[in-house]
């Protein structure tokens, strides 16, 4: 019979106490686990959604503010910038990058509404070697579609709408007027676990048509810049150039923030352009590289933030795992004459000091299996909250490499704090233990 | 087999004083030899056994088995010999309380160097009577049954001597001869040396070799 099994045995004999010093452990456990998880996957999904593009153009302000609301569309949109800045870098940058505008300010049923053009879905990739695709029956808004509207998975499941169906958005939120016009989706996208997929995509040119009709009608809703897209004096004027592929020039006009990929393979040209773009005072806006603010804010707010909580859950553990020491130590004085038998049959000293040390680690281990199960529970129980906040999809079967820390991390505090019972187990008096009453 | 030498056995009392236990100047047991050690209670039955299994070193004087100076060996060794060959049977049958009757036979095979055989547990326990009641705890067995277990279990690991404390002192009758005859007849079957410490003459009087501990014990008699 293995020491394992004489263990176990012993955790069945006291099963309640046993229980209940496991179940301790399996919460903290589990707190460990649900920080992990959620930290790692919120991460893993900020650092994709942001592998999608090298920089972002927008207005001057806060950089990590920028990159949330175009990237992650979070929070209130920036303010905009002249369309003929953008128009500028485009020229001046053409065979080096491609650069998709957006236009931002309405929603639909909560979603945010962005203007841009075919590109987003055509050229740009939504990880490294991933293209957005269109599900069966759909296809991309066309370039002189100006009604047409591409949506994300998560828009089509929340709102049921589908390819044919029509919807108004609405300015700014729920609480604003709606638009006077129409837009069809013409696609949904497959799910990419990226932010775009809670986002409505609508041609950027029917979107300066809707809000130029709403400025002629003198409403502007009551909304901030973000929402006075059309164009103003210089509205409707003619296209004079196609400077911004496929956006008509329109100097009056104003954009969000502008999608930049790089074209250019020369990586001293990338690193260059967005100090180019910044030095320039000319331009009112700035280039910021999204993985940069993304990693800023892991590396710092939110890392920190995760190693509080972390620190927290440990405390909690190794409390769970005081609590091992103490149901244990307080059965040794019952387990005594126990020992004694097994010294008896011929177990060395040490023999029983493993059959503690066993009972120890068997317990921390069990209690941390629950807990385990516990943790990726609670983050299914989370992930909906997570997903409104953040739009980050957190599957509770999503496993983090960092958990496997867990079982060495368990066996040493169940080492640890098996360790004195153990010496109690070692120093037993066999000959009086056995001759005292069990 | 069994040799002791001038085996003395003393306890310090909480006044300084020394208590002497045992003062046996002789006693042998051969291979395979059933002896019957007879004593009142407190006359050192219990610390007799315990010297010749290793569990108490003696004060002085020396335990040899099959050879070995006890003495002489460490205490991890001490462990090891008894776990290999020598079995106990406790008065108080001693199982252990969470193991099944299997389990606790098992158990007496688990310390030493022979592989655990599953086998071999359940034909002790069918040859004590109790084949059929294999999974069941000792809370769940009689008086008579948990000491049967204990005896299966005496003999799990093979030994070459068992050593019996008043294997039936808290048995009723009936179940007492059931006892002696079980532990005489299958140390008879192994070739396994007995040697069974009581007070009970009817007990004493089935073994052809008594010894009387007030005289072996020089302790008690000094007394």
């Amino acid at each position: 019979m293995s020491l394992w099994k004489i263990a176990w045995r012993s955790i069945q004999q006291r099963s309640l106490a046993s229980g209940l010093t496991a179940l301790s452990m399996a919460l903290g456990v589990a707190l460990v686990v649900a920080v992990l998880v959620i930290y790692g996957v919120l991460s893993q999904s900020f650092r994709r959604s942001a592998q999608g593009y090298d920089l972002i153009l927008g207005a001057k302000g806060s950089r990590l503010e920028l990159v949330l609301s175009t990237v992650f569309h979070l929070g209130r949109p920036t303010a905009n910038i002249p369309a003929k800045d953008y128009y500028t870098v485009v020229k001046r940058y053409e065979a080096e990058m491609l650069a998709i505008p957006m236009c931002m300010g309405d929603t639909f049923k909560q979603h945010r509404v962005i203007g841009t053009t075919p590109d987003m879905f055509d050229e740009l990739e939504y990880m490294d070697g991933k293209k957005y695709q269109l599900q069966e029956g759909g296809r991309n808004f066309a370039w002189e579609g100006y009604y047409e509207a591409v949506i994300g998975s998560t828009v089509a499941r929340r709102t049921g709408l589908k390819v044919g169906d029509t919807f108004r958005p609405v300015h700014g939120d729920a609480l604003g007027h709606r638009d006077q016009h129409d837009f069809t989706v013409v696609g949904v996208l497959e799910p990419t676990g990226t932010p775009n997929d809670r986002a409505i995509f609508v041609n950027i040119e029917g979107f300066y048509e809707l809000h130029k009709q709403e400025a002629a009608g003198g409403d502007d809703g009551g909304h901030g810049k973000a929402e006075e897209l059309a164009g103003g004096a210089g509205a409707g004027k003619p296209a004079s150039s196609s400077a911004g592929r496929g956006l008509r020039y329109d100097e009056s006009r104003e954009v969000t923030a502008v999608l930049v990929l790089f074209r250019t393979p020369n990586m001293p040209r990338r690193i260059a352009i967005p100090k180019e773009i910044n030095r320039d005072h000319e331009l009112q806006l700035q280039a910021v590289a999204p993985a940069e603010e993304v990693t800023k804010l892991f590396e710092g707010i939110v890392g920190n933030i995760q190693w509080i909580l972390l620190f927290l859950a440990i405390l909690i553990v190794i409390v769970a795992g005081i609590g091992i020491l103490v149901s244990i130590y307080n059965s040794m004085s019952d387990r005594r004459h126990e020992i004694a038998i097994m010294r008896a049959l011929g177990a060395r000293r040490v023999t029983v000091m493993m059959i503690v040390l066993c009972e120890s680690i068997l317990l921390a281990l069990g209690g941390g299996a629950i807990g385990v199960l516990l943790g990726h529970g609670l983050t299914g129980l989370l992930a909906p909250v997570i997903a409104q906040q953040t739009g980050v999809a957190v599957s509770p079967l999503q496993f983090q490499t960092s958990e496997l820390i867990l079982i060495p991390g368990l066996i040493l505090l169940a080492s640890a704090v098996g360790y004195l019972p153990a010496v109690v187990a070692y120093r037993t008096d066999v000959a009086q233990s056995l001759i005292a009453s069990p | 087999m069994l040799q002791l030498e001038d085996v003395k056995k003393s306890f310090l009392q909480p006044d300084g004083s020394e208590l002497r236990i045992l003062d046996v100047p002789e006693f042998a047991v051969g291979a395979g030899e059933q002896v019957v050690v007879v004593g009142r209670s407190g006359c050192g039955k219990t610390t007799l056994l315990h010297v010749i299994a290793g569990i108490s070193r003696p004060t002085s004087g020396r335990v040899r088995i099959d050879g070995w100076d006890m003495a002489l060996l460490e205490e991890a060794e001490v462990d090891r010999f008894r776990a290999e060959r020598i079995g106990y049977v406790f008065q108080t049958f001693n199982l252990l309380p969470g193991f099944s009757a299997l389990e606790n036979v098992l158990l007496g095979m688990t310390f030493g160097k022979l592989r655990a055989e599953r086998d071999r547990a359940r034909q002790l326990l069918n040859r004590v009577g109790l084949g059929h009641r294999l999974t069941h705890k000792p809370t769940q067995l009689s008086v008579g049954e948990q000491q049967r277990v204990a005896v299966a279990r005496g003999l799990a690991n093979r030994p070459q001597l068992l050593l019996a404390d008043e294997p039936t002192a808290n048995v009723d009758i009936g179940n007492q001869q059931t006892i002696i005859d079980l532990l005489r007849e299958t140390c008879q079957e192994e070739k396994v040396a007995l040697i069974l410490v009581t007070h009970a003459p009817e007990v004493a009087e089935q073994f052809e070799r008594i010894e009387y501990l007030e005289k072996i014990n020089l302790a008690w008699t000094s007394r």
